[in-house]
């Protein structure tokens, strides 16, 4: 149990300063921990959260990934002519879309990435502008309302009214998201897929000595990546009614900067679901709070700026503090007579 | 350990392996035995074709039509890294191919992760058998720490048990020793022995001959993709195994000169800092080589950061040509006209993508200004030029990557680097881990002709053999202290180490 804390120790110290900020806030204001509040912090994030996860499955695989936002609209903008000619469709048909137009997109960066040997921050940041370029050319810019009915229409997991008569509910968003983790989690975790991703983030040279097939790693993690990032755009459609063109642009630092706070690590190999979750609830409840605490928005970036640096820092000089019984590799003074 | 005479077969058997890289013929017509059980050693220079016999054995390379290769009697055709695993043949690879963020028990099952089919993995089940091997193998080690918070050698252990997990019959061991102490040595060779002793055949490269001859029964000496010979391990010297390896007579003799009558250089005096080194008290002549030895843990390393400003000695006083110096830095202590080859230079001593010639020079930029305060790119060349040719370093161009050089070669660039700034104390940290014979013979050249210089050396090494062969005096530490003096005109590598082991 010790061992499980100290292999987890940005999981657990996240966990502490989560916990921290929803005392403070709900001492500090009322209306923080209320139904109302905490059912739409929810459904305000189910999108981000999916997109996490599958950045996470990247991450651990020792990739990065800026274009999934993009990548979202592009499957948005392609379902609406995919429903239209497919009749009107339905969600079995727009999980199938959606989900197959992401994962194609997603392989476009696993091909790119594997077929040329180029590092994958450098072929996402091109497709990344690839793909909105070609999305605002091809759309002009124009937004989407006509949608069919069973795309926009709300439906509601969860219900509640209160006795002052507030209503709190859960959209489907959040089912779809709380699927998308348990299947994220039971790929990294309990599957030999998941611990070769992580195998081959960790050491690629020693995953590929090991006869893991390198070529099918990027293939998964960037397909599962763009799994997620379909889903993700048809939910957010869901959402909010209407297909924009550049509404999910830049969302991708927002998740990058919650996945990052949640201890995966850039390099590869390091990276847990429940870390990814405590990033994007770190990240929601502190615009959350914010916001009820009516301070200027415009502090929210500065405050997940300083976190990344607390947080990233903070981990590292953690190795030489005491009370851990075996430090990292010993320092260079440390080695031998 | 089996004896060869009470072997019951071969656990493998190589039969003219011939394989060509690019019109170079890395491998001419080979033939390799291993016995069962049998510790076998696979010597040769860096070059000499043992990288390329283990990857066709495993299946990494195909060896050319005409090959022939038994595995416990069966034929091993078409093999592949796969099935080479299935079939119990395991290689821990001199980087050891681990997965630091992974735990313990996760690298040591981790090959069970991998097959064609994707399967739910078994947590409990695959720790506890990791457990069960590292039982076998009778360490304990904690299953659930990353990897990367343990030592060295500790990672070798694991390495060994994760090849162990998936059954292994027969394990190469690519300098396995490389970067271990002699004390952490001992624990290795014990375990490979109880392999051995399990049946379990070991194929051991190693650069130090001393511990070939110790833990193998039988040595296959490859040179320049030739078979040199198969020799029994029992009656073999260093000195001839040497000979076999490069081909040529290597200097093994003696080299220590008289040089009391030279001005001293470096004097030490009753230098201590707790814990680490205590009243050390010692003189190095103008080009005198002198030899530190001693155990794991001795202070030696310390010394010698003391003396570079990396640690501030507590007491005693540290005078270089008469005149009191107190380095708080590396850089002061360049500044003084020290300089420090440090154990691990082919990572921390040189900057590998980066041109020799600004390896070369990174050391004295500031010397290397013209009047506009920028770098002169003349005497820069000058000074590249200089070195390239003292040393013999042997080069394509001076702009080509340090990568590009063998270990010898980025060895004198480590070297060059140093010199280039002018020391008038030179001092060697272990310089031959991890350099194949030959090699170290050119270095050991290099440091005599350093020393007829001028140059004051401090030889700082494991190694009995290569301290008593190529300093003037040999200083023994133990637990922080200067024991006893040597001039190894007067004692032996036996009698030395007798001393030391004691």
């Amino acid at each position: 149990m010790r061992s499980l804390v100290a292999a987890n120790r940005i999981e657990a110290r996240l966990g502490v300063v989560l916990l921290l900020m929803v005392i403070g806030l709900s001492l500090t204001t009322d209306t923080f921990l209320t139904l109302a509040n905490l059912t739409s912090l929810l459904n305000n994030n189910a999108v981000n959260l999916i997109w996490a996860v599958g950045l996470l499955v990247v991450l651990i695989a020792g990739g990065i990934d800026i274009s999934f936002a993009v990548a979202a609209s592009v499957v948005q903008y392609v379902a609406v002519y995919c429903f239209e000619a497919l009749g009107g469709g339905n969600w079995v048909i727009g999980f199938l879309v959606c989900g197959a137009l992401g994962i194609g997109l997603g392989l476009i960066n696993a091909a790119l990435i594997h077929g040329f040997r180029i590092i994958s921050i450098v072929i996402t940041i091109a497709t990344f502008n690839a793909y909105f370029g070609l999305l605002m050319f091809f759309s002009g810019g124009r937004f989407i309302y006509d949608l069919p009915d069973w795309w926009t229409d709300r439906i509601f997991i969860f219900e509640h009214q209160s006795a002052s008569g507030v209503w709190s509910e859960l959209t489907l968003a959040v089912g779809v998201m709380a699927g998308c983790v348990i299947a994220t989690w039971l790929l990294i975790r309990r599957t030999t897929i998941g611990r070769q991703l992580y195998a081959f983030g960790d050491n690629p040279e020693g995953a590929r000595r090991a006869g893991v097939n390198i070529a099918l790693m990027q293939a998964i993690a960037f397909g599962w990546m763009g799994l997620m990032a379909g889903i993700g755009g048809l939910m957010q459609v869901n959402i909010v009614k209407e297909v924009v063109p550049n509404a999910l642009y830049g969302r991708e630092l927002e998740v990058l900067a919650a996945v990052v706070l949640g201890g995966a690590r850039l390099g590869g190999g390091k990276g847990t679901v429940l870390g990814c979750i405590f990033g994007v609830m770190f990240v929601a409840i502190t615009q959350n709070g914010l916001n009820l605490l009516g301070i200027s928005p415009f502090a929210f970036q500065m405050i997940i700026g300083a976190a990344i640096l607390i947080a990233i820092s903070s981990s590292n000089i953690s190795l030489d503090l005491p009370g851990r019984a075996r430090k990292g590799p010993a320092p260079e003074t440390e080695t031998a007579s | 350990m089996t004896d060869t005479s009470e072997q019951t077969g071969d656990a493998l058997r190589l039969r003219g392996i011939c394989k060509t890289f690019g019109g170079v013929r890395a491998l001419d017509d080979v033939s390799f035995d291993v016995a069962r059980g049998e510790v076998h050693c696979l010597a040769g220079e860096n070059g000499c074709g043992k990288s390329t016999l283990i990857k066709i054995v495993t299946g990494v390379y195909t060896p050319e039509a005409g090959a022939e290769m038994t595995y416990f009697g069966e034929r091993l055709d078409g093999i592949t890294p796969n099935v080479a695993r299935a079939r119990g043949i395991a290689v821990i690879w001199q980087d050891l191919a681990l997965f630091p963020h992974m735990t313990v028990a996760e690298n040591i099952a981790f090959d069970e992760m991998v097959g064609p089919l994707p399967r739910l993995t078994r947590p409990g089940q695959s720790r506890g058998r990791a457990g069960e091997v590292l039982r076998r193998l009778g360490v304990t080690l904690d299953l659930d720490a990353p990897l990367n918070s343990l030592p060295i050698a500790q990672r070798q252990i694991v390495a060994i048990a994760r090849a162990l997990m998936g059954d292994a019959r027969l394990i190469f061991m690519d300098e396995p020793t490389a970067s271990l102490t002699q004390s952490e040595t001992d624990g290795l060779l014990e375990i490979v022995r109880g392999l051995s002793a399990d049946g379990v055949a070991v194929v051991f490269v190693s650069h130090r001959l001393a511990e070939v001859l110790e833990i193998a029964s039988r040595v296959t000496v490859l040179r320049d993709g030739k078979l040199v010979g198969v020799y029994p391990t029992e009656g073999m010297t260093q000195a001839r195994l040497g000979h076999l390896m490069t081909g040529t007579e290597l200097e093994q003799a003696v080299t220590a000169r008289d040089r009391s009558a030279a001005p001293p250089v470096l004097e030490v005096q009753g230098l201590s800092r707790a814990g680490e080194f205590h009243d050390v008290s010692l003189t190095i002549r103008e080009g005198e080589v002198l030899g530190l030895t001693g155990l794991i843990g001795a202070g030696r390393t310390e010394l010698a950061h003391a003396l570079i400003g990396m640690r501030r000695p507590e007491s005693g006083r540290v005078l270089l040509n008469g005149r009191e110096i107190r380095p708080r830095s590396i850089r002061d202590a360049i500044r003084e006209g020290i300089a420090y080859v440090s154990e691990d230079r082919l990572s921390l001593g040189l900057i590998q993508p980066q041109s020799i010639s600004d390896n070369t020079s990174i050391s004295v930029l500031d010397r290397l200004l013209n009047g506009m305060g920028l770098i002169s790119s003349g005497q820069k060349t000058d000074l590249v030029q200089h070195w390239i040719e003292e040393l013999a370093v042997k080069i394509g161009t001076p702009d080509d990557a340090v990568s590009t050089l063998s270990g010898g070669n980025q060895q004198r660039v480590v070297l060059a680097k140093w010199l280039a700034t002018e020391p008038r104390l030179l001092i060697l940290d272990s310089p031959t881990v991890g350099v194949d014979v030959g090699a170290r013979a050119g270095i050991f050249r290099i440091v005599r002709q350093l020393a007829d210089q001028g140059l004051a050396i401090l030889l700082i090494s494991d190694e009995v053999t290569e301290v008593l062969h190529n300093a003037d005096r040999v200083l023994h530490m133990r637990d922080g202290r200067l024991r006893a003096e040597h001039d190894p005109r007067a004692t032996s590598v036996d009698m030395l180490e007798a001393e030391i082991y004691a």
